[in-house]
């Protein structure tokens, strides 16, 4: 039986989460899908008495923006790259990580590590450590940083990763693997964590009949790892749409290098820039386009989970 | 021995039995594992490494050509010289006040929250415990426009309100904590209630102590949260009264291209990254049980 003190209780106590959800959630989701279906809506246009005209004059404007499909452009090639090779490479150390019994704690810790830092701090690290210090018109650099050093020692040419100048592709490699070094500790703590909760006695079957160790990878550990597995590719995908500060990290808030700002912006920078102007519509279409996106991604490896994960 | 024990240790002797030739392919594979993981360990702590040698270099051993891999002259003045730079004393107070109000403030909003959802019985509970599920799947971005007019209208940009009020009612720490709730028993909360201790006693005394371990993940992912936190302190509180550690630290080194006194900005990253790792030092076990539950960073 409900009885009506609990009742009055229960609101009592979830009145604080309510409120400020109403507030700070729900009243968001109403007046963003409002201001991005009132043509070429602004904030500060609306205080000042404009009225707007309902229609999807913005989601338009978002599309033909030339900035939105580079945004878009680098947002996919950033997604596509990075998961595929974070999530095998997590994969390849949580068995490794698995399959050892000395040090395994301590290369855990290890493994961890990047996980507690704050991506704007150790971007400027890794900035420091492809930057080129001091080029000169004769090309002769005082530094080349020390990746370019590394390259040097084993008879390569120096590259121009993030300075001015730079090459777009050479600006990108830098962000993969900022931003795979990133996602590593998080796949590696949930696939290990998977890995140990694999019940022995597979492996002790398999041991029995011989099975060979690539068999016993591909027939045992990553089917009964599957739903691990989905797991990191569906939260790196969600991350890997919404990257943003990694870049901000590396290149500072110019978004590119030197002479070329922007030039790495994502989807997330256009919703931002587009606030920053006062284009609420724009930058509301924009992100409800990110949304949608989203949506479809998670759905489709939903789908692809379905068929290929065993529980 | 029962029939089972003596089946287990017939099947270990066949398992042991190896040829010469597979303990030696057993060896190179073990061999193989350590060289991949020590290298992939270093990979991974060499930007650690870099970060503290060069932040202990002087400026024109650190511009030499050919670097060197541990400085020849110890400088801890760049420390200090980081430290008056980018202002870190007055950012570290900053920083420390949001993320101590916040914690607090949404460790009280989130235990009430889910001692009502896993305790109490109203009418409307399943439905409205799904509507929060359901906000979870929206990216932040989709609110921040929005949230950003409001805080406008409220008149709380430049202050520290703006950066704590949005962000004290986190749906996935009262589901985090509503199933801890649920693991204690119902029958200690209606033994209370006939003795006649009152709600709020209950859950001091009882509940909180239980589900301690998951208030302290909490706790740690808050702090994490308000010291790693970027996007939203930059666009609400940017001015030098109220700007968060990352902010000041990005603003105070603008210059990553040109001739930037990197010893000085590596001793001001290093001085931002110590308080994480040491959390992380003494409270490993949280953050590794709480970040595999919620695969959100900060």
């Amino acid at each position: 039986m409900v009885d009506n003190k609990q009742q009055w209780k229960a609101w009592l106590y979830l009145s604080p989460a309510i409120v400020l959800l109403l507030v700070f959630t729900v009243w968001p989701i109403f007046n963003t899908l409002r201001m991005a279906f009132l043509n070429g809506y602004g904030s500060l246009g609306e205080m000042g008495g404009a009225t707007f005209e309902f229609g999807i004059d913005n989601f338009l404007n978002v599309i033909e923006y030339k900035n939105f499909l580079q945004c878009l452009k680098n947002t996919v090639i950033l997604c596509v790259a990075t998961v595929p090779i974070s999530t095998i490479l997590a994969l390849l150390i949580a068995v490794a990580l698995n399959s050892i019994k000395p040090l395994q704690k301590t290369l855990q810790t290890i493994f961890f590590l990047p996980y507690v830092t704050n991506s704007i701090a150790i971007g400027m690290v890794f900035a420091a450590m492809f930057n080129i210090v001091g080029l000169k018109g004769n090309g002769v650099a005082e530094t080349w940083g020390i990746v370019n050093n590394v390259i040097q020692f084993f008879g390569g040419e120096p590259i121009n990763w993030i300075n001015a100048g730079s090459p777009y592709w050479a600006n990108m490699t830098v962000m993969i693997i900022y931003i795979v070094w990133n996602a590593l500790p998080f796949k590696i703590l949930v696939l290990l964590g998977g890995l140990q909760s694999i019940n022995k006695q597979y492996y002790d079957a398999a041991k029995v009949d011989g099975t060979p160790r690539r068999r016993v990878f591909t027939k045992i550990t990553v089917p009964l790892l599957s739903p691990m597995i989905a797991y990191v590719v569906i939260t790196g995908f969600i991350g890997g749409f919404k990257e943003y500060s990694s870049i901000v990290g590396i290149f500072g808030d110019k978004m590119g290098p030197a002479n070329d700002a922007g030039r790495l912006n994502t989807m997330v920078g256009f919703v931002y820039d587009a606030m920053a102007k006062d284009r609420q519509g724009r930058a509301s279409a924009a992100a409800l386009i990110l949304f949608a996106i989203i949506l479809v991604v998670t759905l489709i490896n939903n789908q692809v989970s379905k068929k290929r994960v065993h529980y | 021995m029962s029939k089972n024990e003596k089946m287990n240790v017939m099947q270990a002797r066949d398992i042991q039995r190896l040829s010469a030739g597979q303990r030696i392919v057993r060896g190179g594979v073990k061999a193989g594992t350590y060289l991949f993981l020590f290298v992939m360990a270093l990979i991974v702590l060499f930007p650690f490494y870099w970060m503290i040698i060069s932040s202990l270099k002087t400026l024109a051993e650190y511009r030499q050509a050919i670097p060197t891999f541990w400085p020849k002259q110890i400088m801890f003045s760049n420390y200090s010289e980081a430290f008056t730079t980018a202002n870190l004393g007055d950012l570290f107070m900053n920083t420390l006040y949001v993320g101590i109000v916040s914690t607090l403030l949404s460790l009280v909003i989130t235990v009430l929250s889910a001692f009502a959802f896993a305790r109490l019985e109203f009418k409307g509970k399943e439905t409205m415990f799904g509507a929060l599920l359901a906000t979870m799947m929206i990216p932040g971005e989709l609110f921040t426009i929005t949230n950003y007019l409001t805080i406008n209208h409220l008149g709380w940009m430049h202050t520290f309100t703006a950066l704590i009020v949005p962000f004290l009612v986190s749906v996935f720490y009262i589901y985090l904590l509503r199933q801890n709730f649920m693991q204690i028993p119902n029958e200690l909360y209606l033994a209370a209630k006939v003795d006649g201790t009152s709600d709020l006693k209950y859950l001091w005394k009882v509940m909180i102590p239980l589900a301690l371990p998951t208030l302290i993940s909490i706790t740690i992912l808050k702090m994490m949260g308000a010291w790693n936190s970027y996007i939203w302190p930059k666009l609400v509180a940017n001015d030098s009264a109220h700007q968060l550690i990352t902010n000041g630290l990005r603003n105070a080194f603008t210059d990553t291209s040109g001739q930037a006194n990197y010893p000085v900005q590596m001793a001001a990253v290093a001085i931002v990254s110590a308080p994480l790792f040491l959390v992380f030092l003494f409270l490993r076990k949280y953050i590794m049980s709480g970040v595999s539950r919620s695969g959100i960073k900060g």
